[in-house]
């Protein structure tokens, strides 16, 4: 078998190779730079046909999305940050955590909670959504300061109330602390920590007199940074992207973007201001981009580090 | 998998350190049970009990024990069969096969060129920056300007039609099957083809270098390499990738609840089985909300668990 090397020659893989990624690049950026066209683009002018170049009317457009004050676009985009930020720490952190408690000791039933915890991956929140609620239900008719011990929430509780000048945000610890159970995040340390994490480390920080908890915070945290910085950014988009829970759960608490996004298209487009709609869409995920932007070196680098350790 | 039922169990200074397994898995189990395990029994419990909420009187139904009532009410309507839970199952997994075998392969294809050092792509990162933007683009951000640029008014019908004369009617996915389930499909490729390259290039990164350059020696060419060396050993990754997207394609619906405000359209041709659990959610009706739960949660269950062993016992056949 291995006489017939029929494979093509480098170059000619190579020029194959540019020409496919340039395709799949402008595949992925086209949507994107329409969206930026239209989003400068008067609503006469969108409705007249496509275009490739910017317009002028970006600035109205902001204006005009700025002082729709039934669809508060500003506001959610904080939202959405405070709920992905604070689910995306405590699902990380956590994660490893339980990453660390399956990889370092050895103990009775272990074998099960990681086959048990592998089981559980499978199940996607959206089908038990409905007991979530009816248990939401039940704890809020609970005395609060019970609830408070009772869920973790403590001081955490007051922060997000500190933030509710206008509105409830009780309910975004139903968004935030789930997060803290989180298999898939779990299993993808897990499996990092195997060659990150020898144990001859973790002994070694023990004759030194270092306790567990510290050992955790100060030397495996560490050590596992390229795989925590990819599942934390995995994580907030999750989070930020997550439009059917919180649609269900912030009933009668201020809305996340997606949601804002969700009303804004029950409009119909052909009596909608369409500039408007495009600006709306272009804030939504301007900020994201911009941030990817920044850190991107960081997620692919730490990847790649990552794996090459490994 | 790894059974590391390790030699030190008789340790005493081990077995005292081992107590601190079970503290640093509290969080999670405290996490679980409070946010995960009481609305699975909540829901099953709802699913035997008759509860929804009455819009034409404007009142709550009185609770009772119905048993099964709720689930064959999803099958059977009183009078005939209800087909629709099977309609909306085949509409979700005919739009995740259309968007996860492009993906797979893509992404397979993408992985290996990134990692190939005899390829030496330039500017690597940058296409991986490209290709792995949409994932972070909010799913309900993206089907929103599908919606807008596919629109029968929008740019895409415009420019194909009016402009270019490719196609003889103004483009419309709300009466169009197929177009409809192909844009859904295809924004999900788009969101994921960029995160499952990256994983599998985390992977393949992994193998061992030598590997490559023996099979090279035995002349071995750029496809033997691949199918010989780097997707046996890529099975974990994508094992892992093929369950996440599995569960993925089953809870898919921001996309097509976006695209098609709610609608399904056409003629509920894109209703995916969350958007019905959606449906029932907002006309609140629990017990029937509880049955389709508990199904989807057994459809997903017994899915996934089909993959999971499939690929286990394929890997342990391999080894014995």
């Amino acid at each position: 078998m291995n006489k017939t090397s029929f494979g093509l020659p480098i170059k000619a893989r190579r020029i194959i190779a540019y020409v496919v990624l340039v395709l799949i690049s402008v595949m992925c950026l086209i949507w994107f730079y329409l969206l930026f066209v239209n989003s400068s683009r008067s609503n006469a002018s969108v409705s007249s046909g496509v275009a490739f170049l910017p317009s002028n009317q970006f600035g109205t457009n902001i204006k005009n999305v700025m002082n729709d004050s039934s669809v508060p676009l500003l506001k959610g985009l904080l939202n959405s940050f405070i709920v992905a930020a604070l689910n995306a720490t405590f699902s990380v952190y956590f994660s490893t955590m339980t990453a660390y408690a399956i990889h370092v000791y050895d103990f009775k039933g272990k074998q099960a909670i990681f086959t048990f915890i592998l089981m559980i991956m499978m199940i996607p929140t959206q089908v038990t959504v409905l007991g979530f609620l009816k248990w939401i239900d039940t704890l809020r008719e609970l005395n609060k300061s019970i609830v408070s011990i009772f869920s973790g929430m403590g001081g955490f509780y007051t922060v997000l109330r500190s933030f509710a000048k206008g509105g409830n945000y009780a309910d975004y610890v139903w968004l935030i602390l789930p997060g803290i159970a989180a298999p898939v995040t779990f299993y993808y340390l897990k499996q990092y920590m195997e060659s990150a994490l020898p144990l001859s480390l973790v002994e070694a920080a023990r004759i030194d007199g270092s306790s567990e908890i510290r050992t955790f915070n100060e030397i495996s945290l560490p050590l596992m940074r390229p795989a925590i910085a990819v599942q934390a950014i995995f994580a907030f988009v999750a989070s930020w992207n997550n439009y059917f829970v919180p649609s269900h759960i912030l009933i009668d608490s201020p809305k996340t973007v997606p949601i804002l996004l969700a009303m804004l298209r029950s409009a119909d487009y052909q009596n909608f201001d369409m500039g408007k709609i495009y600006m709306s869409i272009f804030i939504a995920i301007f900020p994201v981009i911009v941030v990817y932007l920044i850190l991107s070196k960081n997620i692919v680098g730490g990847i790649a580090v990552g794996s090459v350790k490994g | 998998m790894a059974a590391n039922d390790k030699k030190s169990t008789n340790n005493k200074r081990a077995v005292n350190y081992n107590k601190w397994g079970y503290i640093f898995l509290i969080p999670f189990f405290v996490a679980f049970i409070l946010y995960n395990l009481i609305p699975l029994g909540m829901t099953v419990y709802y699913s035997f009990f008759e509860k929804y909420f009455d819009a034409g009187t404007g009142t709550w139904s009185s609770v009772q024990f119905v048993g099964f009532s709720n689930y064959i009410k999803l099958f059977y309507d009183g009078y005939e069969f209800d087909p629709r839970i099977f309609k909306y199952l085949l509409n979700t997994i005919i739009m995740w096969v259309l968007g996860f075998i492009p993906q797979i392969v893509v992404s397979l294809v993408l992985a290996q060129w990134f990692s190939d050092n005899r390829l030496k792509i330039r500017g690597s990162r940058f296409f991986k920056t490209v290709i792995y933007l949409p994932n972070l683009i909010m799913a309900s951000a993206f089907a929103m300007l599908f919606s807008a640029l596919f629109d029968k008014t929008g740019p895409i019908s415009s420019l194909l039609f009016d402009k270019l004369h490719w196609i003889n009617a103004a483009l419309d996915f709300t009466k169009s099957v197929g177009l409809a389930r192909f844009l859904v499909a295809f924004m999900n490729f788009l969101m994921w083809f960029g995160n499952t390259t990256i994983l599998l290039m985390a992977g393949i990164m992994g193998i061992d270098e030598s590997l490559y350059e023996a099979a090279e020696v035995d002349g071995a060419n750029s496809i033997q390499r691949f199918t010989r060396i780097t997707l046996p050993l890529l099975k974990p990754i994508l094992i892992y990738v093929v369950i996440t997207s599995l569960i993925g394609g089953i809870q898919m619906y921001d996309v097509p609840q976006i695209l098609t405000n709610g609608s399904g359209d056409p003629v509920t041709k894109t209703t995916t089985l969350i958007m019905y659990l959606n449906q029932i959610l907002v006309s609140k009706n629990y017990g029937v909300g509880g049955a389709l739960s508990v199904i989807l949660f057994l459809i997903t269950g017994g899915l996934s668990l089909v993959v999971y062993n499939f690929m286990y016992s394929k890997k342990s056949k391999e080894k014995s």
